[in-house]
């Protein structure tokens, strides 16, 4: 596409709009990139990040990571971090699936050991972990012990046999965000979602069998770090987020900032999904405290999901999740608000950290990773597509430019319409599997949609994460196996 | 079919516009357009279940915001896939009001070819006027 005559190259991997660009704007905006995959941007990053820096309180630059494409409100890769005194918190910064995020689990086999199984696992995941529109989970709760999970988190999955305190260590907050009050949720949004707890979902969610073969290894020493010590090894990888607990959340606020965005706080936007509240008003509180119970629900669906995971691989091995080395490497949250302290102007300062589509990766030492990662940095999963791969990569210390904030995923370059109309799932499916890639799904639609051709190159989005200084690559990670919704 | 899906407005999400000449028309065919995106095969969906719906609104835009928002709900809180039979729309003290009648049936994965869940109507570029025509809608769901 046509570049925007006043995009300005900065550096290798930094183009910048400035704040003349567009009436309103208070910061510029930066789009980290090659030179090959500024010119695949579609016109929606452009007109998104320039609306996201006319935000009230924005700080230092609106952002976006080199997977970005068009998304509504903010773009899919956007950063905003506001002043919490003087800005707003936006759910159009966040998105619906509010914590859509990566989990990764290590196992001991290697792919020798798993492909006679593969099958077998692959249908038994399939059976075993509820995908599609409007899957209903297999854990039965109240609409009143909803309200536990939601403020609880891992915490709820813990006391209740569904995960370990090590699963929790590896888990970004712990898998608990603090300060979730389940009296910010409607009923609504709780009966949508109290029977979705453990499932997958559809779209762009998946579980994934993967290889790390190593001639894909570009750390040894991170990878030994981060549980990659075997040539071969099989890891499990999987994407899913609040399900539709968390799309009635955003929803529901979405709405009530609308109603008070203008009449009440005087905030005129140029888009209304970017409608928003200043962060300490009643409202803005309110969405917060709500937002972390989504972010909760999220964190909890994740790990009912690895439980069943550790289920299917221990009846189809013979062995225990401890005997198989089912441990987790780690699991990063992808669409959150956040309040994280930053260095600026050589002293720590508080601001409120919008993640759209975009990875926290934390450097070595920042307080919060686990120990285990203190000195390596904390581990970054990113979901390429079904048929190319994903990576494992690490946070770099270069990373505290952009609040040490990656990319997510491959970013899509096709929309789903032309994916639909350029691939038949059921031909997909036969010839992924005769490349190796055994796939189950709900929806040979939706399996068009999620083609690897629909996406940018994984291999230059991640290079050019660590050409800017956000994250390293460790590992390129191989499918073979994969269910989707 | 008044409605059609747009691929230039969206990438990771789903567009369409949908037109009629009556705003009930359009509320049905944008109704049908947001299941068609959850289920390749909507003629296969029974009339077998009726849920009433009202709603209450500033205007006829934001009471189709909701009213889409009802169907995606259903589809989570009942695993029902519902389609409006009958709507009538009246005034209320906030602006508009809607009643309708929803039929369908809950998801049969043998019978319904599924697509692609429906998180969201967002708001991005989401409007709906009247034309001379009738009536005519932009919607871009979060898939």
């Amino acid at each position: 596409m046509t570049l925007p005559s006043a995009l300005k190259k900065i550096s290798d991997t930094i183009w910048e709009l400035p704040v003349s660009y567009k009436e309103g704007m208070l910061v510029p905006a930066r789009i980290f990139a090659t030179d090959k995959l500024i010119k695949e941007m579609d016109a929606g990053v452009f007109e998104q990040v320039s609306n996201v820096a006319t935000l009230p309180g924005i700080q230092r630059y609106a952002y976006c990571m080199p997977d970005g494409h068009w998304g509504y409100g903010f773009p899919i890769g956007g950063v905003a971090a506001m002043d919490p005194g003087t800005g707003v918190i936006s759910p159009g910064g966040i998105g619906f699936d509010i914590n859509c995020g990566m989990r990764l689990v290590l196992t001991n086999l290697t792919a020798d050991q798993v492909k006679p199984k593969l099958h077998q696992l692959v249908d038994r995941l399939f059976a075993r972990i509820p995908t599609g529109v409007g899957c209903h989970g297999f854990v039965k709760l109240s609409q009143s012990e909803f309200g536990s999970v939601v403020e609880q988190g891992s915490r709820w999955c813990l006391k209740n046999g569904f995960a370990t305190q090590d699963d929790l260590d590896m888990t970004e907050e712990g898998g608990c965000f603090p300060g979730a009050d389940a009296a910010s949720i409607s009923d609504k949004a709780v009966e949508r979602g109290y029977n979705q707890l453990g499932t997958l979902g559809s779209g762009n969610h998946y579980c994934e069998i993967q290889v790390v073969q190593p001639e894909n290894v570009w750390d040894k020493e991170l990878a030994s770090a981060f549980g990659l010590n075997i040539p071969n090894q099989v890891v499990i990888m999987f994407h899913c987020g609040s399900r539709g607990f968390g799309h009635q959340v955003a929803t529901d606020y979405l709405k009530l900032f609308l109603s008070v965005m203008e009449r009440k706080y005087g905030i005129k936007l140029v888009d209304r999904e970017l409608s928003c509240a200043p962060f300490h008003s009643p409202e803005g509180q309110a969405y917060f405290s709500a937002m972390k119970c989504a972010v909760n629900m999220a964190f909890a669906n994740r790990q009912v999901i690895l439980h069943r995971i550790r289920e299917v691989f221990s009846e189809v091995f013979h062995s225990s999740p401890d005997d198989l080395g089912m441990r987790m490497v780690y699991d990063v949250a992808h669409n959150t608000a956040k309040l994280e302290k930053h260095a600026t102007n050589g002293h720590k300062k508080e601001f409120l950290i919008h993640r759209k589509g975009s990875t926290r990766a934390f450097g070595p030492g920042a307080p919060g990773l686990p120990e285990c990662y203190e000195k390596t940095g904390q581990p970054v999963i990113i979901g390429g597509s079904m048929e190319t791969g994903s990576y494992l990569l690490a946070g770099m210390p270069s990373g505290a430019d952009a609040f040490y904030t990656t990319a997510h995923g491959s970013g899509r370059t096709m929309s789903r319409h032309q994916a639909k109309k350029n691939f038949r799932g059921d031909k997909l499916q036969r010839d992924m599997e005769q490349r190796g890639i055994y796939v189950r799904t709900d929806s040979f639609g939706g399996l068009a949609e999620e083609a690897g051709a629909a996406y940018k190159n994984i291999d230059e989005v991640v290079e050019a994460t660590e050409m800017a200084g956000l994250s390293k690559r460790v590992a390129r990670l191989i499918p073979i196996g994969n269910i989707k919704g | 079919m008044p409605y059609e899906f747009r691929g230039d407005i969206a990438h990771a999400d789903i567009a369409f516009n949908a037109w009629n000449e009556t705003l009930e028309g359009l509320f049905k065919d944008a109704a049908e357009a947001t299941i068609k995106v959850m289920v390749e095969n909507v003629p296969a969906v029974r009339p077998t279940e009726t849920v009433e719906i009202a709603l209450d609104q500033t205007n006829e835009e934001m009471l189709l915001f909701d009213f889409l928002n009802e169907l995606i709900f259903y589809k989570d809180a009942r695993r029902l896939i519902l389609l409006p039979t009958k709507i009538t729309f009246g005034r209320s003290e906030a602006g508009c009001e809607l009643k309708a009648t929803l039929q369908g049936e809950e998801i049969n994965t043998e019978r319904h070819r599924m697509n692609t869940d429906v998180k969201a109507v967002t708001m991005l570029r989401f409007s709906l006027t009247q034309v001379q025509e009738g009536w005519r809608a932009t919607v871009v769901l979060d898939v």
